[in-house]
């Protein structure tokens, strides 16, 4: 199969369903001739015109605002938001807007927008510029959060979010634009909330969003050498979130970790930790462990930044000590 | 337009400092892209090179005591509030002599002990910084004043015109200052401002003023005069100073004549240039020789050099200094 980056994927999903369904539109800063700053865009503006890549000015609220409104009354906007972190701009917009209005109208309104942003740390671009946001939105009922791990995932799920009738947001790892996956020609779409069993194993389950998948593959094969077999889990959407792969796993290995870039307090790891611990508890010969971000803002030094974010050795310990039966001291 | 005003030899040292600091601004930058180039940074960074004038002209006006924030194109506002090479290129390289300990890096570089409130990587994000340090100054009787830095691209957002509108309404001592350098990010500024910058500001009754951004004197005339009424409780104030960016929007935006030609960049670096501007008017006064001028300019990168190589060989933080400065005691 031939092999694309990330950012081809993403490009190649956007204009897919931007020639399928003309009521779709790309609003962003420096999203057109640009093709934003990650240049994942370029091409688009020649092939559909500045009326449906529109440029906007620095102004986040404002044309997120102007997307629910098109969302609300029959189009279907493509929000380009350049970094995760100015989630922190839009948030009215999005979580008292664009989350409640199909709920507070009773199912009369929908608002099928769908918001591409980026996470991730370790760019040396400190703390305004690698956060890891997606549980603040994961909080909030009616939106849907998409976290793809492979150039495969961002073009399948980008397609069903274009597709999806509510507000849909994605997040992609800003680290993993370049990096090349297989990706068929042909047409497909991957539905949300179905995991994706990336590896098979008997002694404990490694569930990893975004780039964290290669993290706990990573740590997988590390564990390898030990004897220790791993199972590696993709949820693909953290909401709706596939609780019955995730249990499955968990009453077959027994063990889990949850491995998730954003800080871990409070985060995407915890709510699914506790899912397992209520569902699985019975299974389970260890507590299922949380492995996020560190709980301090991004530090720019890269001494410092590297500490901050799990790492494939890191998981492997801890996988080691749970399956040891010792206890770990967690944050 | 405001004009050049010509003060005289009385002014002489005055003009010298303004020259040096432009230098030194200009020195800074070819040193910190330099580093950029030679993968000896962490990251990106986005250079102040062309717009010397404005962060002069505007820091020479203000003491330590007036405070300024500052932007993600920072390192010029650094320079001009006071700061030294050592602790702003060590910040650069991630050091812990650095101004943050290397937890800021170029895009919130800071320096308090100059009134330097920090730069900001969220455009238009410390405008209410800004706006709250002259709430502060007017409420505990100080008559110290603010002066926020911005892009023409910020605007834009919409928390400008919260703040200006409760500086006028509550008369902060704070100037706005709009760098107006053409372009937000790779799109010109006609793009993305409908009608006149100015206006946005006298819509709430401030008084705004344009002034040419690359006239070091034009700049320093006309913030003098506004920060004398600011300390008078005449506040606020807005500005928007034309001027240009000679480097790319960050180090990494070589290629960019799909927005910006070549031809555009060599007018303002060869026509308007705020630092020969300036040096021809200070040799023609009589104010310096030309040998005097070379032997600021060869000083400058002397101490840019050392301090170059002094990062360098600096020690990063300590890995445990990782989890500290969340929380203030
Ligand atoms: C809220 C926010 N939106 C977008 C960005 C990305 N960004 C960084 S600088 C910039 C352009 C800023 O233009 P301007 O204010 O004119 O400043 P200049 O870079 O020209 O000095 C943009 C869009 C950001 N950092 N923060
Ligand atoms: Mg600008």
């Amino acid at each position: 199969m031939r092999e694309i980056t990330l950012s081809q994927a993403v490009n190649e999903a956007l204009a897919e369903e931007m020639r399928r369904d003309p009521t779709t539109f790309i609003i962003g800063e420096d999203v057109a001739e640009a093709g934003t700053p990650f240049k994942v865009l370029s091409g688009l503006v020649e092939e559909f015109g500045t009326a449906r890549v529109i440029d906007t000015p620095i102004a986040e609220p404002g044309f997120m605002g102007i997307a629910v409104g098109a969302a609300m009354t029959g189009a279907r906007p493509i929000v380009d938001l350049m970094f995760g972190d100015f989630i922190f701009l839009i948030m009215d917009q999005l979580c008292n807007q664009a989350a409640k209005t199909h709920y507070m109208s009773g199912g009369k309104l929908t608002v099928p927008l769908v918001l591409r942003t980026n996470l991730g740390a370790t760019r040396r671009s400190a703390a305004q510029h690698s956060q890891s946001l997606q549980a603040l939105v994961a909080h909030i009922p009616g939106l849907k959060v998409a976290m793809p791990s492979s150039a495969y995932e961002a073009k399948g799920l980008m397609k069903t979010a274009i597709r999806d009738n509510n507000p849909v947001v994605i997040f992609e790892d800003k680290l993993m634009y370049q990096d090349k996956a297989p990706v068929p020609e042909e047409e497909y779409l991957i539905p949300f909330g179905q995991a994706n069993v990336k590896r098979e194993g008997r002694d404990i389950t490694l569930i990893g969003t975004s780039s964290m998948v290669q993290v706990a593959e990573k740590a997988a094969e590390l564990l390898k050498a030990d004897g220790i077999d791993a199972e590696v889990i993709d949820p693909r959407t953290i909401v709706p979130l596939d609780e019955a792969t995730l249990l499955a796993s968990v009453r077959k290995t027994s063990r889990a970790i949850v491995i998730d870039e954003g800080h871990q307090s409070y985060g995407v790891t915890a709510e699914i930790a506790s899912r397992l611990n209520e569902k699985a508890f019975y299974h389970l010969d260890a507590p299922v462990l949380r492995m996020g971000a560190m709980d301090v803002p991004v530090p720019f030094s890269p001494a410092l930044e590297d500490l901050t974010v799990p790492t494939p050795e890191r998981v492997a310990a801890n996988a080691r000590k749970l399956c040891a039966g010792e206890m770990i001291d967690a944050a | 337009m405001a004009t050049t005003s010509k003060k005289g030899k009385t002014n002489s040292e005055a003009y010298l400092r303004m020259y040096r600091q432009m230098v030194r601004i200009r020195t800074f930058e070819d040193n910190a892209n330099q580093l950029y180039l030679s993968a000896k940074m962490p990251g990106l960074t986005h250079m102040y090179s062309g717009e010397e004038a404005v962060a002069v002209g505007i820091c020479e006006a203000l003491t330590d005591s007036d405070r300024i924030t500052s932007t993600h194109r920072g390192h010029g506002h650094c320079v001009a509030k006071g700061a030294n090479f050592r602790a702003m290129f060590c910040e650069l390289l991630g050091k812990e002599e650095g101004y943050c300990r290397g937890k800021g890096g170029s895009m919130h570089i800071a320096d308090q002990s100059h009134g330097n409130l920090g730069a900001n990587a969220i455009v238009g994000g410390s405008m209410g910084i800004a706006t709250g340090s002259a709430l502060r100054a007017k409420m505990m009787g100080h008559d110290d004043v603010t002066v926020c830095f911005f892009g023409d691209g910020a605007t834009a957002q919409g928390l400008m015109y919260e703040v200006m509108n409760m500086a006028a309404l509550w008369s902060l001592p704070v100037i706005y200052a709009c760098e107006n350098n053409g372009y937000s990010e790779y799109t010109k500024t006609e793009e993305i401002a409908a009608g006149s910058i100015t206006a946005r500001a006298e819509a709430f009754g401030i008084e705004a003023f344009k002034v040419d951004g690359q006239d070091v004197l034009a700049v320093n005339d006309l913030t003098q005069k506004l920060v004398a009424r600011c300390r008078k409780g005449e506040g606020p104030f807005f500005m928007e100073l034309d001027t240009y960016r000679y480097h790319g929007h960050h180090v990494g935006d070589i290629n960019r004549e799909y927005y910006r030609s070549k031809a555009e960049e060599k007018d303002w670096k060869e026509n308007r240039d705020p630092i020969s501007r300036f040096r021809a008017m200070l040799v023609s006064e009589g104010i310096a020789a030309e040998d005097e001028i070379e032997a600021i300019n060869a000083e400058i990168a002397r101490d840019a050099e050392d301090a170059v190589a002094y990062a360098l060989e600096a020690h990063y933080p300590d890995g445990s200094e990782v989890d500290m400065h969340v929380y203030a005691d």
